[in-house]
């Protein structure tokens, strides 16, 4: 028997407020998360990736969203309707989260040191000394040199890889069972990028938490994730071992990612993108969204939007034609 | 740190050079010869040239503005005519009286303003949003001298509860010192307020909209500490730059009220001198003021970069 | 060739896309569609209408005493009332109004453009930017108020006085913030491209610099006129602006105060013409700034 995941969303649909009223920005989205786990959650600006996480803690700006349907099963409550109270005791302390942009999410006003002891102070009731004694071991710990003397600069002093690992040491601070990175290396350069996912993946080993990795490069999935989901148009529409994604993708979408990454091998003939756009959340489409799209698409597609069907043991997949048994491509 | 003071310092020092020099110039604007304007025109030309030659108007244009500079290197800066005292002497005595006023009213004018932004920002678009922006929206349509001396006939006249003008030092009675002044500085502060809120009200937008509020939510912090500790850092580093402009201000309208409440304050002095066409007094006054807007602009801005470290280096 | 469009933001110049010609058109439409410009257009529209038309309105000459009229409460034949020389309110409101909306009117105008001129030459002629600039700031170092007491009382207390002491105040705030935009502007890949095709100085502030600063400098001489009502009419209250016996708002209420008890009409309508001015213009500025400059919607 497995044991029961860290945390279960089940059929979350979150929506947006606009001038045209309320927009579906992800919709059906299910997934665990099991202690421990690596998990990789990829796919194209918006897709609903960050909306999914954001949601998760419920973090999103006041009165702008609702959540139309689901649940975020967390420690036997249901995240997106327990009280502020009780969220706030989980934010930062059992589930973090690190976010793109390492420049605009530090405070420029507050140091380093009190950045990190916030968390600290908050969760762990630490005194003032004792949390800056544990913000510079923090700092050691994300590998950030001189650790006694940063700690005490503005973020503006830092440069973005740094600011970036300050992020990450923050989020870890009280040990959190799940730490949700959303798109951490977005923002920054090619090298520094490696080192962050490279402390992340050791992070992972010696803390022994479950990270959730949101990336559009499946490049940044492929080297860190066990786990894969593949988001399309505010839904999950695959959600594999990251070997067998990589390998044998089932998802029409899936295998069009997978055609357009570049590579080293084979003609240098012009690079495979997938034809037409990613519709806008407002868009009516029937059935399945990414029908348009897709070179399979049958009249079944247009019926209704298929359902994420397992077909084999941890491996789902929300297409008609190829959730048929024996009918996977 | 040390260097970026002095670089300010250093920049000051030309503005209050041309200050001097406009102040100077005040008199060369006077229509026709100014000896004259101010002797009156049924002077005798003895009397006239009495005034010419003891306010040094006989001597050449550079001998004048050189005896300006002088006289103000020693701290020299004119004489009243109606009064017949120094226009330092007679702006001390009645410096207290405008400070009590400004003083009193940036008071009030602060925390009010500070937190009706904020709390119209943070609850942008709703009711609390519309009512605490139209307040503020008519605290700067209003005229204050209009509101001001209605609410004295209200509050002095009808009602009885206030004085309707005169003031009383603090030193001799705290309790008539703040009863004197409260409505004036209340008036005073109206459109501050209005001011002071909508200014508020866009940083505090600004700041909620950024990145690292929602850092400060997603660990754990309640809205109080981030709203108050994390936004409002921020913004308030906005609203130290118009802190110049809210003194300023303040200053500028106690001229009108100082009127209105009979305050015998340094603005009343100045109409006062101007309907008298005390010119020596209104050209000291002018001086006088400023210099202390250019410290005060030049503290202001020493505050701001105290306040916000990003500034601090280089 | 995208032009930009540069607001003075709450910690610096911000950049953002201008419309071109074709599309002025779309933000024209929005600009019609705001609620605080519609009311604010209204009501700047009604009282300049009335202002404009006022010998019509009322036939009466507003220094006209009847001395056997003084003091009426508002009534029929005097909806405003009369005061203690029996002359109309309503006509002296009307044309007080004149005087102010004018006044106001001109001092917006014309330091706007001063202030204009002044920001591009200080950003486009390095030499004399910091002369210029600290000039600005020796000025600006005053409250309008008492700069514009300083200047009417050297040039004698006066409706033109009281023109140019206000313009001289408003100039340092227009030219900052025309000076910033330039300065922006200035560096962009396409003026820095005119520059070395051989454009000239003038051509450039002309053709490039100044369309792109339009934006807040119309804001901020929106609230310009808005602050001038403001102040002329204290000036004139003090007695040191517009004179008697031409009615201004200002020394109306400044004459209706002595008997304030008595006629509380005479100090009552000119107080609300101002507020009214001052409100309407208020909100045109608001709907400017957040049609041209989104970014700062809400601030004073």
């Amino acid at each position: 028997m497995t044991p029961a995941p860290l945390v279960s969303i089940d059929d979350l649909t979150v929506q947006f407020r606009t001038d045209r009223g309320w927009t579906t920005a992800v919709e059906g989205v299910s997934f665990d998360i099991g202690e421990g786990d690596c998990l990789g959650v990829v796919g194209e600006s918006g897709s609903g990736k960050s909306v999914t996480a954001l949601s998760m803690l419920r973090l999103h700006a006041r009165g702008t969203s609702r959540f139309a349907s689901g649940v975020v099963r967390y420690a036997g409550k249901d995240l997106l309707r327990a009280p502020e109270g009780d969220l706030r005791a989980i934010r930062g302390r059992d589930i973090a989260m690190v976010f793109q942009d390492p420049m605009s999410s530090l405070n420029p006003v507050l140091t380093i040191c009190d950045q990190i002891s916030e968390t600290l102070r908050l969760h762990q009731g630490m005194s003032r000394a004792a949390a800056r004694g544990r913000a510079i071991e923090l700092l050691d710990l994300v590998r950030i040199a001189d650790a006694a003397r940063r700690v005490d600069e503005y973020p503006h002093r830092l440069s973005g890889g740094m600011r970036q690992r300050v992020m990450i040491a923050i989020a870890i601070a009280c040990r959190p069972r799940l730490l949700i990175a959303d798109e951490p290396t977005t923002a920054l350069d090619v090298t520094i990028q490696a080192q962050i996912l490279e402390l992340l993946r050791d992070l992972r080993a010696e803390l022994g938490m479950a990270v959730m990795l949101i990336s559009h490069d499946l490049g940044v999935i492929a080297e860190f994730a066990k786990r894969v989901i593949v988001m399309y148009a505010g839904r999950v529409v695959e959600d594999a071992p990251v070997d067998v994604l990589f390998r044998r993708p089932v998802h029409p979408y899936t295998e069009g990612l997978m055609a357009s990454m570049p590579s080293l091998e084979g003609d240098a003939a012009k690079l495979y993108s997938i034809p037409g756009r990613i519709p806008d959340p407002d868009e009516a489409i029937a059935g399945c969204r990414f029908g348009p799209r897709c070179a399979h698409a049958e009249p079944i597609c247009r019926a209704a939007m298929p359902e994420l069907v397992a077909i084999e043991e941890n491996h789902r997949v929300r297409c008609a034609p190829r959730s048929r048994p024996g009918g996977a491509g | 740190m040390g260097r970026l003071i002095a670089v300010k310092v250093l920049q000051a020092i030309p503005v209050i050079f041309m200050v001097s020099v406009l102040a100077f110039l005040l008199m060369s604007l006077l229509p026709g010869d100014p000896a004259v304007v101010i002797a009156g025109d049924q002077a005798s030309p003895e009397a006239i040239e009495k005034v010419r030659r003891s306010l040094g108007l006989d001597r050449p244009f550079i001998e004048q503005i050189g005896l300006w500079f002088a006289q103000l290197a020693v701290g020299n800066f004119g004489a009243s005519l109606m009064l017949n005292q120094s226009v330092l002497s007679a702006m001390g005595e009645r410096l207290p009286v405008t400070l009590s006023l400004a003083g009193l009213s940036l008071a009030i004018t602060l925390p009010v303003g500070i937190f009706a932004g904020s709390i119209a920002a943070y609850n942008r678009q709703t009711w609390v949003d519309s009512v605490v922006m139209t307040v503020a929206l008519l605290g700067v349509s209003i005229p204050g001298f209009w509101i001001a001396i209605m609410s004295v006939i209200l509050f002095s006249v009808i009602l009885g509860w206030l004085p309707s003008s005169g003031f009383v030092p603090l030193a001799q009675d705290p309790a008539m010192w703040l009863r004197s002044l409260i409505l004036p500085a209340i008036m005073l502060s109206l459109f501050q307020i209005g001011f002071l809120a909508r200014m508020t009200r866009s940083a505090m937008l600004d700041v909620l909209s950024q990145d690292f509020i929602r850092t400060a939510r997603s660990k754990g912090l309640s809205e109080w500490m981030t709203v108050g500790k994390h936004a409002f850092r921020n913004a308030l580093i906005m609203v130290i730059t118009t802190m110049g402009i809210l003194i300023s201000t303040a200053i500028g309208g106690s001229v009108v009220i100082e009127q209105v409440f009979a305050l015998p304050g340094i603005g009343r002095l100045v109409v006062q001198g101007i309907l008298a066409r005390d010119y020596p007094l209104v050209q000291g006054v002018m001086l006088i003021y400023g210099f202390a807007f250019v410290a005060i602009n030049l503290s202001v801005d020493m505050l701001y970069t105290f306040a916000d470290p990003r500034v601090r280096y280089d | 060739m995208t032009e930009l469009s540069v607001g003075a933001g709450p910690v610096g110049p911000i950049v953002s896309p201008v419309l071109a010609p074709r599309r002025r058109f779309m933000l024209l439409r929005r600009l019609l569609a705001h609620r605080s410009f519609q009311i604010g257009a209204i009501l700047v529209l009604a009282l300049t209408i009335a202002a404009v038309f006022a010998p019509l309105i009322t036939g009466i000459d507003p220094s006209a005493m009847k001395v056997r009229f003084r003091f009426r409460p508002p009534s029929e034949a005097f909806p405003f009332g009369t005061d203690n020389f029996g002359r109309d309110i309503l006509t002296r409101v009307l044309y007080g109004g004149r005087v102010s909306l004018w006044i106001g009117l001109v001092v917006a105008a014309l330091s706007g453009v001063c202030g204009a001129a002044i920001g591009v030459i200080a950003a486009q002629f390095r030499a004399l930017d910091a002369p210029l600039m600290r000039l600005m700031d020796a000025l600006m170092s005053f409250p309008a108020i008492l700069l514009a007491l300083g200047i009417t009382a050297a040039l004698g207390p006066r409706m033109e006085s009281v023109i140019i002491a206000l313009t001289v105040a408003y100039v340092p705030a227009g030219a900052r913030i025309v000076r910033a935009s330039a300065l922006v502007v200035r560096e962009l890949d396409y003026v820095q491209a005119a520059r070395i095709a051989g454009a000239s100085d003038v051509r450039i502030m002309f053709r490039h610099i100044l369309p792109n600063s339009v934006g807040p400098l119309l804001v901020h001489m929106t609230f310009v006129f808005a602050y001038s009502i403001l102040a002329e009419a204290a000036l004139s209250f003090l007695g040191v602006g517009v004179q008697p016996p031409t009615p201004s708002w200002g020394n109306i209420i400044a004459e209706g105060r002595d008997y304030a008890t008595e006629a509380w009409w005479v100090m009552l309508f000119p107080g609300l013409g101002i507020s009214i001015a001052a409100l309407g213009l208020n909100l045109l500025g608001d709907g400017l700034r957040d049609v041209l400059d989104p970014r700062l919607k809400g601030a004073g």
